[in-house]
């Protein structure tokens, strides 16, 4: 027998838009086959993790605050990825803005340096210091590969690790409050450096919008500018975006400029708007920025698609965190669907383009 | 070699072969007889179907009629393997080896999967003495010269012990010393009674290793004769044809000013299989077509990379575009002095594929055609401009706005000239514009350009169809090895003379005119 993949002449549209949906499918299977096995019952797992987050408004509040992150990354990584350059290394960038914007906000304790100007500023500047740390990490590896070649994959992977380094080197050394008993940790932020609640209750900050501004803007870019334009040429027809006379240097600065600003910003939204100190661990696992390239791909690198891709996303952390209580599931079962959910997108992308072909031919 | 007496026989007679592309005849009823011992040439210029032959042959592609003998028997090659198997061989223009294994291991990667590994470096070794080929088995393939690849995709055909070879434009890419070694090795096989088949368009080489000659135009063979008897000139006229077509309709103008200059235009070779530019000189009046002839892969991709600013020429003098010097520009640059290009390939880099017409309509024009305003497409003003292309050359296509790639070919390439034509240029450099193009569109192509020239625009037009070239040019120029010869008058350049330029022959005699 001989498998053989054909390219389908042309792209159908429904099937682009089911394919994701059948990816889910596929992944819920998957997954119940792994529960089964682990000896729990996968029709109790399916509600922990995905009726579970959507039954109450503290849930529901819960799940937009855990969605945030991963769609501002992930609409990040969109411009990237549309010109196919894989940066993944979200999560370094995302810890360098939590890191740059959380300096202000320690460095502003107490009323230091407030002065004459008051505390208006404060969370504004780190607002747009987390973007341009996100930013300068993201210019590590687009510059590597402009000037000498390397590979944008390997670099932008590989800076998560020193991020995640420095993070932890800071909140245990340098930074670590000196009245915390020693736990690794900065001081809590002071009220003018936190991001302000929506609605009291589970803790829906103002982060929230800015994720939803990222998606609305992107997707008038994308559909609308010539930017988006450029961007998408580039990733469709590169030889095409050189005869239109854009710069594949400048554009590779630019998408990773634009893709470590968001993830940079939204790590500042998340020490500022949920956590409220800087400490090792400031994403939960696998990370958010790993997370995003699945919302990215599940939601076909379209910033609406990538809105409830990131939700989808946000149930399993959320119902992988009431199935450890309630059914007593490791957590190692939220990262193991997450990446069961890439490869059935990654696969289900595949038929969207290929046919797939069985022939048992006699061979001559 | 199990060696086959045939008696006479052909070794392999392909009898009536038709290969159609769509509407497109690529070889049209072609019979060809390949003889044990023999060194057989296939001639032609690109587009002509030699290509598309060794393909079927090679078990590539399928015949769309036609049968294919080999020793006596009727065959049907649905695959490579298949042809192997037969004992025909190829080697490729491009090679397929692994940079970083060794020469060894790119050998052992196309062997049956029985065959033991031990013993590879000693028949290498064995082949590598038989045939004067030297081959280091252990070194990485990156670190060795076009020459030294190309054996090891030679040495992977002979240890399958082919009865026929097919190498395709084997020189290419050697230098003559390593051509010269590329023909004692094949003079050896020929001497064991293999059979080879020889595509090249040098026409010198032909006439010193051939025994046959096949010569194909427009995907009919046109004749098959003995090389070492013909002239390189009747060959050449052969390849390129002798019927002209007298058509000149454009009407009396008056010639403008020089709107594109090069001045000893200096290119670096991209890549391996690439040509560096040298000393390039031409220049083009308003009012005037130049046509630029030439085998393809002499430089005219590259000229054409030069002449629009896709690649950008050291010194800023190098090109000037009506008067101003635009060496140092980029393509947005050019557009902007009233400059506009057609490349050759119409899917990918004329147009995107994906993208919609009023879409790729935004792609050249979108610094020229006001089509954007304060960074945002103004997508009315696309569409407005792409009905406009789609009425003024009769684009056919299915629905009000489809995809690049669900265009014909010469629709296709229609609106891509269109999208160029109607920005009213200065000068339009145009590479290849009715390449794989049905007879209709090419001549809507073709009067387009010529209208556009009497309009006052300059036009240089890359071309390997000479007749196009004699129907459409006021002068003509010929690109051979990153060098154009001077621009001669087309109405007192003969055929013959291109011909001979194009393949690196003599110079051609008489007295060359100037502008």
């Amino acid at each position: 027998m001989r498998i053989d993949l054909e390219p389908r002449a042309a792209r159908s549209p429904t099937l682009e838009v089911l394919a994701p949906v059948a990816a889910l499918i596929l992944a819920m299977l998957i997954g119940g086959v792994v529960i089964a096995a682990l000896g729990r019952s996968p029709v109790e797992a399916f509600k922990v993790y995905f009726i579970a987050p959507v039954s109450d408004l503290w849930s529901l509040q819960k799940l937009a605050v855990k969605a945030s992150p991963l769609v501002l990354i992930a609409v990040g990584l969109s411009f990237c990825y549309r010109a196919k350059l894989w940066n993944i290394g979200a999560e370094g960038q995302y810890i360098a803005g939590a890191l740059l914007g959380g300096w202000l906000a320690i460095a502003t304790h107490d009323g230091a340096y407030q002065g004459l100007l008051g505390v208006w500023w404060i969370l504004p500047a780190m607002l747009a210091l987390g973007g341009l740390g996100g930013l300068l990490y993201a210019m590590i590896p687009a510059l590597l590969r402009v000037s000498l070649g390397v590979s944008e994959i390997l670099t932008s992977l590989m800076l998560v690790y020193v991020a995640q380094f420095g993070l932890d080197y800071m909140v245990r050394g340098p930074w670590r409050d000196p009245h915390g008993y020693n736990f690794p940790q900065t001081v809590s932020f002071d009220d003018p450096a936190t991001l302000p609640l929506l609605v009291p209750g589970a803790g829906l900050h103002a982060g929230v919008l800015v994720s939803l501004a990222a998606v609305l803007i992107a997707a008038v870019v994308f559909s609308r500018t010539l930017f988006g334009y450029e961007v998408r040429l580039v990733g469709s027809a590169p030889k095409a975006a050189r005869f239109a006379g854009f710069s594949d240097r400048r554009l590779t600065i630019l998408v990773f400029a634009i893709s470590g600003a968001l993830a940079g910003l939204a790590g500042l939204a998340e020490v500022s708007g949920q956590i409220g100190k800087l400490q090792p661990e400031i994403s939960p696992p696998p990370g958010y920025g790993f997370t995003a390239i699945i919302v990215a791909f599940l939601g076909r690198l379209n910033p609406v698609g990538i809105l409830i891709a990131g939700v989808v996303l946000a149930m399993t952390y959320l119902g992988g965190e009431t199935a450890q209580i309630a059914l007593k599931l490791p957590v190692d079962m939220t990262r193991a669907f997450q990446g069961i959910l890439l490869m059935s997108v990654l696969a289900a992308d595949v038929f969207t383009r290929y046919r797939l072909r069985l022939s048992f031919a006699r061979r001559a | 070699m199990s060696d086959i007496d045939l008696g006479g026989v052909p070794l392999v007679s392909l009898r009536g072969i038709v290969k159609r592309f769509g509407d497109f005849t690529a070889n049209d009823h072609i019979d060809l007889d390949i003889r044990n011992g023999e060194v057989h040439a296939l001639l032609g210029e690109n587009g002509a179907g030699k290509s598309t032959l060794v393909k079927i042959l090679y078990g590539l592609l399928e015949p769309s009629e036609g049968r294919i003998v080999f020793a006596g028997d009727d065959v049907v090659l649905k695959s490579p393997e298949q042809a192997r198997a037969l004992g025909i061989g190829m080697v490729f223009q491009h090679f397929s080896l692994f940079e970083n294994l060794t020469v060894a291991e790119n050998i052992a990667l196309v062997l049956p999967k029985t065959d033991k590994l031990t013993a590879l470096p000693n028949r290498i070794a064995e082949i590598a003495a038989r045939y004067g080929m030297a081959l280091e088995a252990d070194r990485p393939v990156w670190t060795l010269s076009a020459g030294e690849r190309q054996r090891i995709e030679i040495a992977r055909c002979l240890l399958q012990d082919p009865k026929l070879l097919i190498l395709d434009e084997p020189t290419s890419v050697l230098t003559p010393q390593e051509a010269e070694a590329l023909f004692a090795t094949l003079d050896r096989l020929k001497a064991e009674g293999r059979a080879l088949l020889y595509i090249s368009h040098r026409l010198e080489e032909v006439k010193r290793l051939c025994d046959c000659a096949t010569i194909l135009r427009h995907g009919k063979v046109v004749a098959t004769c003995d090389p070492k008897v013909e002239s390189a000139r009747s060959l050449a006229a052969l390849m390129v044809g002798s019927q002209v077509k007298e058509v000149k309709p454009a009407g009396a103008h008056a010639l403008g000013p020089e709107r594109l200059i090069v001045q000893n235009l200096s290119v670096p070779s991209p890549d391996l299989h690439g040509t560096a530019l040298r000393n390039i000189c031409l220049a083009v009046h308003g009012g005037e077509v130049v046509g630029i002839a030439g085998v393809a892969g002499n430089g005219q991709s590259e000229l054409f990379a030069a002449l629009s600013g896709e690649v950008v020429a050291a010194e800023p003098d190098a090109i000037r575009i009506n008067g101003a010097a635009a060496g140092i520009e980029s393509i947005t640059g050019r557009r902007e002095r009233q400059a506009v290009f057609v490349p050759e390939e119409r899917n990918g880099h004329a147009a995107a594929p994906d993208f919609t017409l009023s879409e790729n309509v935004v792609l050249s024009r979108h610094a020229t055609g006001r089509l954007t305003r304060g960074g945002f497409i103004v997508p009315a003003a696309a569409k407005a401009l792409a009905g406009k292309i789609i009425a003024a050359f009769d684009v056919r296509k299915a629905g009000a706005d489809p995809l690049a790639r669900t265009l014909s070919g010469g629709n296709l390439q229609k609106f891509v000239v269109g999208r160029e034509v109607l920005a009213e240029p200065n000068v339009l450099v145009v590479n290849q514009p009715t390449w794989g193009v049905d007879a209709a569109a090419a001549a809507a192509i073709r009067q387009a350009i010529i209208d556009l020239s009497a309009r006052g625009a300059a036009v240089a037009v890359i071309s390997q169809d000479l007749d196009e070239l004699f129907e459409i040019s006021d002068r003509i120029a010929v690109m051979h090895a990153g060098e154009l010869s001077e621009c001669r008058p087309a109405h007192t350049v003969t055929r013959e003379e291109i011909g001979l330029l194009m393949t690196g022959g003599e110079r051609a005699a008489g007295s060359a005119h100037a502008h």
